[in-house]
């Protein structure tokens, strides 16, 4: 692809809350440019008034994710050549969450429920006393470095096809977020999350599909922490060490 | 009883079912082999302790088992609230031993 004005790029970009249209723009293709880039030139240059989230550019924050050619992704880090298919892109808001105007859905049902899965931290030691000695090749502390990595982007959520027909489902990023928790030996409650992520519409409503795993732009494998979840259920709590 | 129990209880059956199916299956191919006769089954299980435990702890575990999955599907696929998806489920389990000890009584008994 090399820029010129004979090479244009349809963009079709989801204008309106759940009701709404795509309407289609042309902007120009160039050797790189992410689908981030290409919704802000449209942004700038012909729709001033669409609505779309980001904030980092690069892949820190996880707030531009949307639908891609139907696959969720981070639009600051997909390039465009990467997926558009014939010259023509379609841009939507994440799937699972509610619309609030074209390409921004509210967050907070996702946010609720991560709160729903226990997922606040909740230290058993003040300020006064020294830090807690974690050793960070323990079995549960390896757990949760594996999973802990997470920045809330909710591709995960928006690629989960049992939140789709289940909105009572916590979803991968919740649970996962709940596994690190039931790992972290700073935690107080590791008890009441693991009961929380077992409550209904927690971990046992997984069907193991693997598209969380499958899309996670960080790489982060919440089906995993949704089966170890599970197998404590067998076997409870990971056991933490004694502290020295 | 809690989701997590439910889905314990739910693996510990698959665990026993899956080699009594097998078994089971191995049976049918073994029982047919000269044709099949209510009288050569009966001359088989009448009496016998351990095919009555055989296919008791079969009919328990599968009565525990199958709920607690048509419970899963009721509450994914129908408009039905978990509660009544919950005794429905209850009501095929209860059926299912039922049906099945009575079964186990009559080719054992």
């Amino acid at each position: 692809m090399t820029e010129g004005p004979g090479n244009a790029l349809n963009v079709r970009i989801w204008r309106g809350k759940a009701e709404g249209r795509f309407e289609t723009y042309r902007v120009p293709a160039r050797d790189n440019q992410t689908v981030l880039d290409v919704v802000t030139e449209v942004q700038r240059r012909q729709a001033p008034d669409l609505a779309y989230r980001f904030a980092c550019r690069v892949g820190v924050c996880g707030s531009c994710a949307m639908t891609v050619n139907g696959r969720p992704r981070w639009t600051c880090r997909t390039h465009v050549r990467r997926v558009a298919l014939e010259g023509t892109l379609t841009v939507e808001p994440l799937r699972n969450l509610p619309r609030i105007k074209d390409l921004a859905c509210d967050m907070a049902p996702f946010f609720d429920k991560w709160q729903r899965a226990g997922g606040r931290f909740s230290g058993t030691a003040s300020r006064r006393e020294p830090p807690q000695r974690v050793d960070p090749q323990s079995p549960p502390r390896l757990a949760a470095s594996a999973a802990i990595e997470c920045i809330n982007c909710a591709v995960c959520h928006a690629a989960c096809d049992v939140v789709a027909w289940n909105s009572d489902y916590l979803g991968p990023a919740a649970l996962n977020r709940a596994w690190t928790l039931v790992n972290d030996a700073r935690h107080g409650p590791r008890s009441d999350t693991l009961d929380r992520a077992f409550a209904e519409g927690g971990c046992t409503s997984c069907h193991s599909q693997g598209n969380c795993t499958r899309h996670c732009p960080v790489g982060l494998s919440p089906s995993e922490s949704i089966a170890a979840l599970k197998r404590s259920a067998f076997f409870g709590l990971p056991k933490l060490e004694a502290p020295e | 009883m809690t989701e997590r129990r439910l889905f314990v209880l739910q693996r510990l059956t698959a665990l026993i079912l899956a080699p009594l199916v097998l078994a089971h299956l191995g049976l049918i191919l073994y029982a047919v082999r000269d044709g099949l006769t209510a009288q050569e089954i009966l001359g088989r299980t009448q009496g016998s302790l351990g095919w009555a435990l055989f296919y008791g702890a079969f009919v328990l575990a599968a009565a525990v088992h199958a709920p607690l999955g048509l419970r899963t599907i009721l509450r994914e696929w129908t408009a039905a609230s978990p509660r009544l998806a919950t005794l429905v489920s209850l009501a095929f389990g209860i059926l299912l031993a039922a049906l099945g000890l009575r079964a186990v009584i009559a080719v054992v008994a």
